[in-house]
């Protein structure tokens, strides 16, 4: 097991008051809990707060973490033998418990007479974030995600394992969405049920596209005589190259849709692929470009500061 | 490390459930979800069913209250109104999103 440092994670001293402890609990939780924090690091911040928080509270709790001494965090360490009396475990038992569940199991496994009703109770909700591509999303099939869940052992103790799940993405899946595995979740008290696990999907930022609900934006470089003149260009679908027909005077910011090569829905819609123009020019020139392009400005008469003079918006 | 294959149910797959089985999964009190259906933030799968039933999408939201409530330390109204604000912040961002998107 290794040990967590509670006081660092609160930023209070050990000497701290149970009033200090819950400001400066109410701080961090305002500044990094998953639902109102910007922080893309908040959620697992907010964790090791409220895992603090849980115990330091509780001056039960706070003594007996008090008794294990000061340690660097992330230290192992094995708990002092009248903790392994009280979950009835040797060292080596500890290995893979999570200290805040070890915490969280101190009043039922405390010497005590037992409550005298203790009701079965429902295992623990799970929730993962699984990253996806778009290509994944768009394709369907199978991903593997990774999580630690907890199993209680015959003393009812929790021990962290590592599972792997194959789950197959349901069309029209997209960012944010939730998968739930029912019964793959926390294990249930007294025969209660087994909790479920939630996978909230995660899409990966793409290096081509930029997904708006179901649609898709993708930037199309033209060069300016491909703008002026017109093309034929290939664009890179998820799907496969489709070659799309670019008019003659196509302007930069144009949106050029290619209808149904977006996201599917879940209703069975499909979005769109939004080509979206930008006329790039070359950063250097061949002494052939420059004379054409100096033969261009020398016969043009088009001026796209025209409005400038008038006075009204292009 | 075995894999398993687990078949998964999608959050708007049609599946619903009662007040009692949200009030089990979140840890809130029946009143406490009322609260949240009487101001909108959750609302019955169809209306005309008696007792009330829920999409399971529901369950996310009534989660959401219940871990407002414990780590704020906030009471029904207070549940109701930063519920309420978490909604609407997910809401535009998401809409700010969609605009980065389309603006490049």
């Amino acid at each position: 097991m290794k040990f967590k440092d509670y006081y660092q994670a609160l930023g209070v001293a050990r000497s701290a008051s149970a009033d200090e402890i819950k400001k400066s609990y109410r701080k961090l939780a305002h500044k990094y809990h998953p639902d109102v924090s910007k922080d893309p690091g908040g959620e697992e911040k907010f964790k090791e707060v409220a895992e603090a928080y849980a115990t330091l509270k509780d001056p039960e709790k706070r003594q007996a973490y008090d008794d294990l001494g000061r340690r660097p965090a992330g230290e192992p360490f094995t708990p002092p033998p009248d903790w392994q009396q009280r979950f009835h475990m040797d060292e080596s038992g500890f290995e893979d418990v999570d200290l805040s569940d070890l915490f969280a199991a101190f009043g039922r496994a405390g010497h005590g007479p037992r409550p005298q009703s203790d009701p079965p109770r429902r295992g623990q909700d799970f929730e993962i974030a699984a990253p996806v591509t778009l290509e994944q999303i768009f394709h369907g099939g199978e991903i593997e995600v990774r999580a630690e869940l907890p199993e209680s052992d015959p003393n009812g103790l929790v021990h962290r394992v590592v599972r792997t799940f194959r789950i197959t993405l349901p069309k029209g899946a997209g960012d944010g969405y939730r998968l739930r595995l029912a019964g793959k979740g926390g294990p249930g008290h007294k025969g209660g049920a087994v909790g479920d696990l939630y996978v909230a999907l995660a899409l990966q930022p793409h290096s081509l596209y930029r997904p708006s609900g179901r649609d898709l934006y993708l930037d199309l470089p033209l060069a300016p005589w491909e703008a002026a003149l017109g093309a034929e260009v290939d664009i890179p679908t998820l799907a496969g190259s489709v070659t799309l027909k670019v008019k003659p005077g196509t302007q930069s910011g144009h949106k050029l849709r290619l209808a149904r090569r977006g996201l599917a829905a879940t209703d069975g819609s499909i979005g769109d692929l939004y080509a979206q123009v930008r006329i790039d020019v070359p950063g250097t020139l061949s002494p052939a470009e420059r004379d054409l392009f100096v033969q261009l400005a020398a016969v043009s008469g088009f001026n796209p500061r025209q409005h400038f003079l008038s006075g009204a918006p292009a | 490390m075995s894999t398993q294959f687990a078949e998964p149910a999608g959050q708007d797959d049609g599946q619903v459930c009662h007040i009692e089985y949200l009030a089990e999964v979140s840890g809130l009190s029946t009143d406490e979800i009322e609260d949240l259906v009487s101001i909108g933030l959750i609302a019955p799968a169809d209306d005309a069913v008696r007792p009330p039933a829920f999409g399971l999408c529901c369950v996310l939201t009534v989660k959401t209250a219940r871990r407002l409530r414990d780590d704020f330390q906030l009471d029904r109204h207070g549940v109701a109104l930063a519920l309420t604000l978490v909604q609407q912040i997910r809401e535009l961002r998401a809409e700010l999103k969609a605009l980065q998107a389309r603006l490049g």
